[in-house]
């Protein structure tokens, strides 16, 4: 644990010992040599000649410590890898003695022969085959015999078959030994053992986009994981589900689903719903399908749908045109038996709002048309108005429904009457709503209709609603901030023709209720880093998500090394200045390797 | 690896290995919030949760917990093998061991653990060879009383 002026004196005495004949000595140089490179990369160089017959030691302590080593500088270095290229023949060797070799009781574990040994050798091999064909073709054998070969009773053999699992998936392997290694994970899947279902969904979750077809063959097992007992299992479940779905498979998908929905924690509602919704909106087979998928979820989890699903629900009921009458008398019997869960109310009583008149002539085609008469309709909405369990926003929602059934239904009087009592609400919002409409009954009836009217087929445009984060290149976005209410996404572009620039696109959105102005975005990277920022879309962060601020930086990382980032935020927000700083670790690998 | 913690039921820490340099206050504040969350999981959980940015790697031998950080290239189920060959290491050397042996001989267990590991990373994978060196190292600090000269 020696500080980087201790390891730059000390290094010349830990080169030497690293050749010493003492192989109880040589094996703790060269991990002490692994530090020093940690801390003071520039020493690397130092160590290389020292390396040259490392790989052909008898001694298992020190041949450990020395693939460690060696899988250090070829991190942290793209020069030292491929220089170390050369080695993959002779570490495919000794990877090969040690599965065939006989029992040797000193490093067996559980009938495996050094399994340490055996996961840094694959860990290695890992990282020279990345990217690399002829390096990836030498290493095809060895890595197909291990994978079935080894032993799964035990943990230990499990262990060596995800290394090679994951060694499979990142290197260039040709498509059979792919499919060998996802069938190995839906094996791991079926495992008794939760440890290893749980590496498994993690494994798939990484591989899921690349190897789709093959993945998609496990999704049977994969549904049955969420009904797991274990917390981290469902969620991997959940999300692996997800990226499962598509259109062949979405009724099925989404009957699963929803019955997670239905039992699963709270803590999952939220997500799972989210999930839903976007699923439902890329496959639904029929737009009557999509709106009870949408039902469903609003009755069984509504309170756990994100505030932003709202607009976005209405614009979607809007341009069903033809369901609009099945729509509003759905919802209207969901409010009858339940008006606790917010999201659905809010989108219930805009329905009523707009779609009234369908509901009281009895209009419905897709099933039995409900009896109910305008009173009874106002009867629920101002149930809403009165009630306990409505926030200001339900209420909000309900008082402009209320008004626009002044033009679709005939009973005008009672409507002025509500709202005009409203016209001295404690509530701001509400009050300024009603004096408005109370205006509009006064001075401005004549316009009356014409403001009321049906609502328009909305355009989806780009800056409707949160923008969904998409992965772009295969490289997954990640949320690099989020904290009152600002939420800052990055995706990355791996820039061509300079591989070693990464190119990152800021996405802040705001969802409170107030914009944030004045909004600056700052980064600082480390020494090894070079940092440009481009200039931003704009300096207002609407509020509500309604819109997103957007910015790219570009990151230039010859070493290759480990993308980390510190951020500076400052904006105005209700009058007050707010400034924040954040360091951001969680970059995506695919980001600056 | 980053840091390896072994601790009690009741939370009270028995062993504390630190394989990257934080404060002192980082470390305790560290090990309070590990400690939480990983005595707060039940006993059907799997083996491995996700804190801050790191993989914990935990597993209770009776009335001790053995928990592990490592890094996210790190293999989760190797490092629950590395934590298996420590426990086979005292029980070796401690003869049946219990949570009162490493209480009484903490320092010995530390020579255990480096002789073990080193900055992180297994440096002998043979179990023999870490008990041959720690008898070495036992044989040197035995002191022989010289004898009295009348």
């Amino acid at each position: 644990m020696g500080s980087s002026e201790m390891c730059r004196d000390l290094a010349g005495e830990v080169e030497k010992l690293l050749k010493t004949s003492n192989s109880y000595l040589r094996k703790k140089a060269a991990l002490c040599a692994v530090h020093v490179i940690r801390k003071v990369p520039e020493l690397m160089e130092m160590f290389l000649p020292a390396t040259k017959n490392l790989l052909s030691e008898k001694n298992h302590g020190v041949l450990h410590t020395s693939v460690v080593l060696l899988t250090e500088m070829c991190e942290r270095s793209p020069d030292m890898l491929a220089h170390f290229r050369k080695l993959v023949p002779q570490l495919v060797r000794i990877l090969k003695n040690l599965i065939m070799s006989g029992y040797s009781p000193e490093h067996d574990v559980s009938g495996i022969s050094d399994p340490f040994l055996q996961v840094r050798i694959l860990r290695l091999l890992r990282i020279l085959g990345k990217n690399d064909d002829d390096s990836s073709e030498a290493m095809n054998d060895i890595l197909a015999q291990v994978a079935t070969n080894t032993e799964t009773s035990k943990n230990v053999g499990n262990a060596i078959l995800y290394e090679t699992v994951l060694t499979i998936m990142d290197i260039k392997s040709e498509s059979g030994l792919r499919v060998l290694a996802i069938n190995i994970l839906g094996r791991f899947l079926l495992n008794n053992d939760k440890n290893i279902r749980y590496v498994a969904l993690t494994s798939l979750l990484k591989t899921v986009q690349t190897d789709h077809n093959a993945v998609q063959r496990h999704r049977s097992t994969i549904v049955d994981c969420l009904k797991d007992l274990d917390v981290s299992i469902k969620r991997r479940a959940m999300e692996l589900s997800f990226a499962l779905v598509n259109g062949n498979n979405i009724r099925g998908m989404m009957k699963e689903l929803l019955y997670f929905l239905d039992s699963c924690d709270p803590e999952f509602k939220a997500d799972c719903a989210s999930g839903v919704f976007l699923a439902a909106e890329k496959y639904a087979p029929s737009k009557r399908w999509h709106i009870d998928t949408i039902m469903r979820v609003l009755t069984t989890a509504g309170s756990y749908v994100r505030d932003d699903s709202v607009p976005n629900l209405i614009q979607l009921i809007t341009n069903s045109v033809e369901m609009h009458a099945y729509t509003v008398q759905r919802l209207y019997k969901a409010l009858l038996d339940d008006i606790s869960q917010q999201p659905l109310v809010q989108v219930a009583s805009w329905c009523i709002g707009e779609y009234g008149d369908l509901l009281v002539s009895g209009q419905c085609e897709e099933e039995e048309p409900i009896q109910v008469t305008e009173d009874e309709v106002l009867d629920v909405l101002e149930g809403l108005l009165v009630s306990n369990l409505s926030t200001p926003v339900t209420r909000g929602y309900s008082l402009t429904a209320i008004m626009k059934l002044s033009t679709r239904f005939s009973s005008v009087n009672r409507i002025k009457k509500v709202v005009s009592i409203y016209g001295s609400s404690i509530d701001v919002e509400l009050q300024q709503r009603a004096v408005e409409y109370n205006a509009l009954f006064k001075k401005y009836d004549h316009m009356r209709p014409a403001l009321l009217e049906r609502m328009p087929i909305m355009e989806k445009t780009a800056s409707n609603g949160p923008t969904e984060i998409v992965q772009t290149n295969g490289i997954p976005s990640m949320t690099a901030y989020n904290k009152n209410g600002l939420k800052i996404d990055f995706t990355f572009e791996r820039a061509n023709p300079n591989p070693n620039i990464a190119v990152i696109t800021i996405h802040a959105t705001n969802s409170t209720e107030a914009e944030m102005t004045d909004f600056v975005f700052q980064a600082a990277v480390p020494k090894t880093f070079q940092l440009q920022l481009l200039s931003p879309s704009s300096n207002v962060v609407p509020a509500l998500n309604q819109g997103t601020v957007t910015q790219v930086i570009r990151v230039l990382n010859p070493q290759k090394q480990q993308l980390r980032m510190r951020i500076k935020l400052t904006y105005t927000h209700k009058g007050s200045a707010v400034q924040d700083l954040a360091e951001v670790n969680n970059f995506p690998p695919q980001s600056w390797q | 690896m980053q840091f390896m913690l072994l601790f009690s039921r009741q939370g009270k820490l028995r062993l504390q290995k630190w394989y990257v340099p934080l404060s002192d206050k980082e470390k305790k504040k560290i090990t309070r919030e590990l400690v939480q969350t990983v005595l707060a999981r039940k006993p059907k959980m799997c083996s491995f949760l996700e804190w801050r940015d790191l993989k914990i790697v935990y597993k209770r031998y009776a009335s001790l917990y053995f928990c592990c950080a490592i890094e996210d290239q790190d293999n989760e189920l190797i490092t629950l093998e590395i934590i298996h060959r420590y426990v086979e290491l005292l029980d070796k050397y401690f003869g049946s061991v219990c949570e009162l042996d490493i209480i009484f001989n903490f320092e010995k267990a530390y020579f255990i653990l480096d002789e073990f590991l080193l900055g992180g990373e297994a440096q002998e994978t043979s179990k023999k060879n870490v008990l041959k060196a720690i008898e070495q190292a036992d044989l040197l600090q035995e002191v022989r009383p010289a004898p009295l000269k009348p």
